[in-house]
């Protein structure tokens, strides 16, 4: 098998690329498009440049297209964006009208495209009034909502909602997010890409490398947080975690490797805490990396026994899953999407406390086997659960399912 | 004049795949968890209890269906009388889904009545009521004899060990597998094939352990080529 798919193939299998194929075929020809409001970064646009010339491999015609607007209408979107999170978030009309304008003149651009298109799938709030400004549209308009809304502040969420119940459908990551919508809500989690640079294998010498740069013993253990530096994450209870570790396992060394948070006012402040709370120790180590360190993070990832997500809130918590593809068991805090990854006592542990991760580090130190065990289990668990095919998959199972009406069961052939 | 031998049925190796919807209801306690369940869509019912299969779980589930998981859960009910009485709930026991769902409906209401604790009882994680819309497409595969599936099984898509394993209990008389649907038209000679393909219990094996039991079986059985 060759191209793309032949690639995923080798992942995941030659039986679910097949079936992949075999699904895809009544789609052959369609047009479907995808809109965001960004080519590079965030997940959103990693996901599209995969998932679009998977499609077009399958013979789906499809084409991704992107919005652009000037600063008031990212700060009206960023906006939208927190409050779908719960953040009571008020936005002033001058904004809500640089949005509706901004959307109309993007209209303007891809009506023509939109209009014509078989699908249409509308990624987030930022571009979810070119429906409404597509009036000849003939195909079907799904809107795809990434965020985490299981519990968006009202007065913004009501303002969203009219366009929104606009479509076709909607998509949410879990069942928590879905909301009071008139139309079918399909439930799709995300995924990571097994190809790309954050979780393709790397050579031995490459994770030394990343090893030796950060000073990190190969000799001991080491457990790994990679997250924003914000206090949903936690990040002071996975360093108290540690310390209680480290009383019974003084080996121990720990990672909390971050990105920049730009668009994230309380990260500095966190960032300084947590520096605070590690600064007294050699094996603590805080990192604050550049955006695009997709291979270092991929190389901690690896170099790492445990991995920690201690969240007290997450939405789905993807680098959960990046460290189980890594075959390392996880340590993640029992709430939103971390309990669909995290199978307790199989794949890792759900733990409420800083307490409850240290005895779970120490449980897992003091039982190699059963570390390694779980490791593995973790890796066939993402495998078959949350890789980009999976991802794929669904979206073809929406589109085959919204060609054929509200059918609870469609026989195709 | 030779017999004319009649046609002999062959196998048409179908596949399948889930989408997953949200109905928009919840349940935070178990009265309301009744009343919704007296009126959700019945593909929910049927999504509990077998699309767990085809998303993201593991192995070793100590329940087989969503309710009785949920049930026990100690972010959810934390009640492990009402979670057995689920749990041994068979929905091929039942002709149709508002049979079961009627099940469903006393057993629950029954439990209600006997515990006062529960019809306190707020969980902390609610329950989503999910329902499924199946696609089900031809895979082109056809097999011609049964000796043919031991070496397609190993091979075959969960979607497929799906559609003629656990949905075929929807489908086929007696709510059995594809497999020894099949096998038992064909007379007598696969009765000892079908006694072992109905030993695997479907409730509480992953898609690829089920498919690497069946293939093992057929391999097993077709050891000495087609029979």
């Amino acid at each position: 098998m060759s191209g793309l798919l032949g690639m995923y193939s080798d992942v995941v299998g030659e039986d679910v690329v097949d079936h992949l194929r075999q699904l895809a075929e009544p789609l052959a020809g369609m047009k479907v498009v995808h809109v965001n409001s960004t080519k590079v970064g965030g997940g959103v646009a990693e996901i599209l440049h995969r998932l679009v010339p998977l499609k077009q491999e399958l013979g789906i015609d499809a084409r991704w297209e992107v919005v652009s607007g000037e600063d008031e209408f990212y700060q009206c979107t960023k906006g939208f964006h927190n409050a779908l999170q719960g953040n009571q978030v008020n936005i002033p009309a001058r904004l809500l009208k640089v949005f509706e304008e901004t959307n109309r003149e993007n209209a303007d651009k891809l009506r023509d495209t939109l209009e014509d298109a078989d699908f249409v799938f509308i990624h987030d709030p930022q571009p979810v009034i070119l429906l409404r400004n597509c009036p000849d549209r003939k195909g079907k308009w799904v809107w795809r909502c990434h965020i985490d809304a299981g519990r968006p502040y009202r007065p913004v969420w009501n303002y969203l909602r009219q366009f929104v119940a606009e479509y076709d459908a909607s998509v949410f990551s879990l069942a928590e997010f879905a909301q009071r919508l008139p139309h079918n809500q399909y439930l799709i989690p995300p995924s990571i890409d097994p190809l790309s640079e954050k979780n393709t294998g790397l050579e031995p010498e490459f994770i030394d490398s990343v090893r030796e740069k950060f000073g990190i013993d190969p000799a001991r253990p080491m457990a790994l947080q990679v997250s924003r530096f914000d206090r949903f994450k936690d990040p002071i209870g996975v360093i108290r975690a540690y310390r209680l570790a480290k009383k019974f396992s003084p080996g121990l060394q720990l990672v909390l490797a971050g990105g920049g948070a730009t668009d994230d006012p309380e990260g500095e402040a966190v960032l300084e805490e947590v520096r605070a709370a590690a600064r007294d120790d050699d094996d603590a180590h805080v990192l604050m990396l550049p955006g695009d360190a997709h291979r270092t993070i991929n190389a901690l990832q690896r170099a790492a026994d445990i991995i920690i997500q201690k969240s007290v809130k997450e939405g789905f918590g993807l680098t959960v899953t990046e460290g189980m593809w890594k075959g390392k068991p996880v340590i993640g805090g029992d709430t939103g999407g971390i309990r669909l990854q995290v199978i307790n006592h199989q794949t890792g542990f759900l733990v409420s406390t800083p307490e409850g991760a240290a005895l779970r580090i120490r449980y897992l130190l003091n039982n190699r086997a059963r570390l390694e065990d779980m490791g593995a289990k973790a890796k066939e668990f993402a495998r078959e659960n949350f890789l980009l095919t999976r991802h794929l998959r669904e979206y073809l199972t929406l589109l085959v399912g919204m060609s054929h009406g509200q059918e609870d069961r469609i026989s195709l052939g | 004049m030779a017999d004319e031998m009649p046609a002999r049925e062959v196998f048409a190796v179908k596949d399948c795949a889930l989408a997953a919807i949200a109905t928009g209801r919840r349940a935070q306690d178990l009265a309301e968890f009744s009343n919704v369940l007296q009126m959700v869509h019945p593909g929910s019912i049927y999504y509990h209890f077998w699309g767990g299969l085809l998303r993201p779980r593991f192995d070793d589930r100590e329940y087989n269906n969503d309710f009785a998981i949920w049930v026990r859960h100690p972010q959810g009910l934390h009640d492990e009388t009402l979670a057995e009485r689920l749990s041994v709930v068979d929905p091929t026991d039942f002709p149709t889904m508002e049979e079961l769902r009627a099940e469903l409906v006393e057993l629950v209401e029954e439990r209600l009545y006997d515990s006062e604790r529960l019809r306190l009882v707020n969980a902390d994680m609610p329950f989503n009521f999910i329902r499924s819309q199946i696609v089900v497409f031809n895979t082109r595969k056809v097999m011609e004899e049964p000796s043919m599936l031991a070496a397609a099984l190993p091979a075959m898509s969960l979607g497929s060990v799906f559609y003629h394993v656990i949905d075929a209990r929807r489908r086929t008389e007696g709510g059995v597998d594809d497999f020894r649907a099949w096998l038992g038209g064909l007379g007598d000679g696969y009765a000892e094939l079908c006694n072992e393909v109905a030993n695997i219990d479907p409730y509480f094996l992953s898609l690829s352990e089920m498919r690497h039991q069946l293939a093992a079986i057929f391999g097993r059985h077709f050891e000495g080529g087609p029979r």
